[in-house]
């Protein structure tokens, strides 16, 4: 078990986003989060790398326990890499600078081999010829790419997809979903929060339909898009197909 | 007439001959006072955003005492108050009460530097498992740095014209140099026109330096370096 969560709870001011989450994500293993907007999605997968804190229930990654008042996060953050829906690349550097900063800052890698690992992933993601590019001179889906490709150079265990296609054009989605499935096919383990269902069905070794800050159901894509249980799943997915 | 002529032309001349020499003071107390309001403003600034309270709040409290009492009365209070126990030269005192005084003004203008960078930006460093100081090293204050040039080079401008008020302390720089030519020679007109114009060549050179210097670091960075 590489993540294990128990009864997670995590509050806005008032509000409750999450009520009591458990899951348990083995290595290797793909999870897809689906879910209506506000359902609390983005916040389960921010508390992971501890970007929010949450009151009560206990999240343990890799053996270490994340720290409620995120004493440990930058252990913790070493492995868990995260790409977000308004990609957050650093507008200041190039493509290749982007990918190689927190290596050298962070990792302590020196320049050659900052950038070694930093064009090898700009292949994997098929943007070997932007490497000096800056940020604004990218698309969206580019940009998206190069953002998958500074998380992974810092070797996580773990990769965090946040609505990563949620601020693409229709005709962009498509390659930063191949760029995840590539991953997938890799064994990373991975939690993604997606609207993309057919990419859901495609990836997922497991999906979880969160509504109300509440897991409803979860199972293997065959059994929640073919034959959900709940209805309030078959709700959502009647909505969204 | 001619002889008039003449005769202002040699006045204005021997004028600016006499106030000439104290121009590098003046330079020199601005350069001065300003490097330690940018060092003291870029602290205080840092300080100011801390997510721990009270350090933000005594910096928050730094800043509205120091822009909330006249500048000329900072100078008194550091030579005559503090000087005469710490035994502070005028230079010292002058230069520590405008460096201080700007410093607040350099410390407001870096932290809304700072707060205008978009959260998203320290998410993305802190998710890559950066420190909060690595963050502001690396990602932020260098986005930063290209928002507050133009209203920190306004403050450089502005505290040029403030250190004038070192003269009241006997530094003698342009604006003293002024006065003891007029305490001298009793043209007052004329003296004091000598050294508006002499505050006007040095503040007019130093906004064309930061325009050119704005344009240079508009281009630099966010995308359009290379087309």
């Amino acid at each position: 078990m590489i993540i294990e969560i128990k009864n997670l709870v995590c509050h806005f001011g008032e509000i409750e986003a999450l009520k009591g989450i458990s899951l348990n994500v083995e290595r290797g293993e793909v999870v897809v989060i689906i879910g209506p907007s506000g359902s609390g999605k983005s916040t389960l997968l921010r508390c992971l790398n501890a970007l929010e804190t949450f009151e009560c229930g206990q999240i343990t990654i890799d053996g270490i326990q994340v720290d409620r008042k995120s004493r440990n996060i930058h252990q913790i953050r070493l492995e868990v890499g995260m790409v977000f829906q308004q990609f957050n690349l650093f507008p200041h550097l190039t493509v290749i600078e982007n990918i190689m900063m927190a290596q050298k800052v962070v990792r302590k890698r020196n320049s050659g081999e900052a950038m070694r690992t930093g064009l090898e992933l700009l292949a994997m993601v098929d943007l070997s010829d932007k490497r000096d590019a800056f940020p604004a001179q990218l698309s969206g889906g580019q940009k998206q790419r190069v953002a998958i490709a500074r998380a992974l150079a810092m070797d996580p265990r773990i990769m965090l997809f946040d609505e990563v296609t949620s601020a693409l054009d229709p005709e962009m989605v498509g390659e930063v979903l191949e760029a995840i499935k590539k991953l997938a096919a890799k064994g990373m383990t991975m939690l993604i929060a997606t609207h993309v269902m057919g990419f859901a069905r495609e990836v997922a070794d497991r999906v979880i339909f969160i509504e109300n800050g509440k897991i409803i159901e979860e199972g293997p894509p065959e059994v929640i898009f073919e034959n959900p249980q709940q209805k309030r799943t078959k709700d959502f997915l009647r909505n969204i197909l | 007439m001619i002889d008039w002529i003449a005769e202002q032309i040699i006045l204005h001349w021997d004028i600016l001959k006499y106030l000439i020499p104290a121009i590098p003071i003046t330079a020199l107390i601005t350069v001065c006072s300003f490097a330690l309001a940018l060092i003291l403003g870029l602290i205080i600034g840092i300080l100011r955003i801390s997510r721990i309270r009270i350090i933000s709040s005594l910096a928050a409290a730094y800043i509205n005492i120091i822009r909330g009492v006249p500048l000329l009365v900072q100078i008194f209070f550091i030579y005559f108050g503090l000087g005469k126990l710490l035994n502070f030269d005028r230079f010292t005192a002058g230069v520590l009460a405008v460096g201080i005084c700007y410093s607040a003004y350099l410390a407001e203008i870096f932290r809304s530097g700072i707060e205008a960078i978009d959260r998203g930006q320290y998410e993305a460093a802190e998710a890559l498992g950066m420190t909060r100081f690595q963050t502001l090293r690396y990602v932020i204050i260098p986005q930063s740095l290209r928002i507050v040039i133009p209203p920190t080079a306004n403050e450089f401008i502005a505290s040029l014209k403030d250190s004038s008020l070192v003269s009241i302390i006997g530094l003698r720089e342009i604006t003293r140099a002024g006065r003891e030519y007029y305490s001298q020679y009793f043209v007052d007109f004329q003296t004091w026109l000598m050294v508006a114009l002499i505050y006007l060549a040095m503040t007019l050179t130093l906004s064309r330096i930061v325009k050119y210097l704005e344009k240079i670091y508009a281009v630099e960075g966010f995308g359009s370096r290379r087309g």
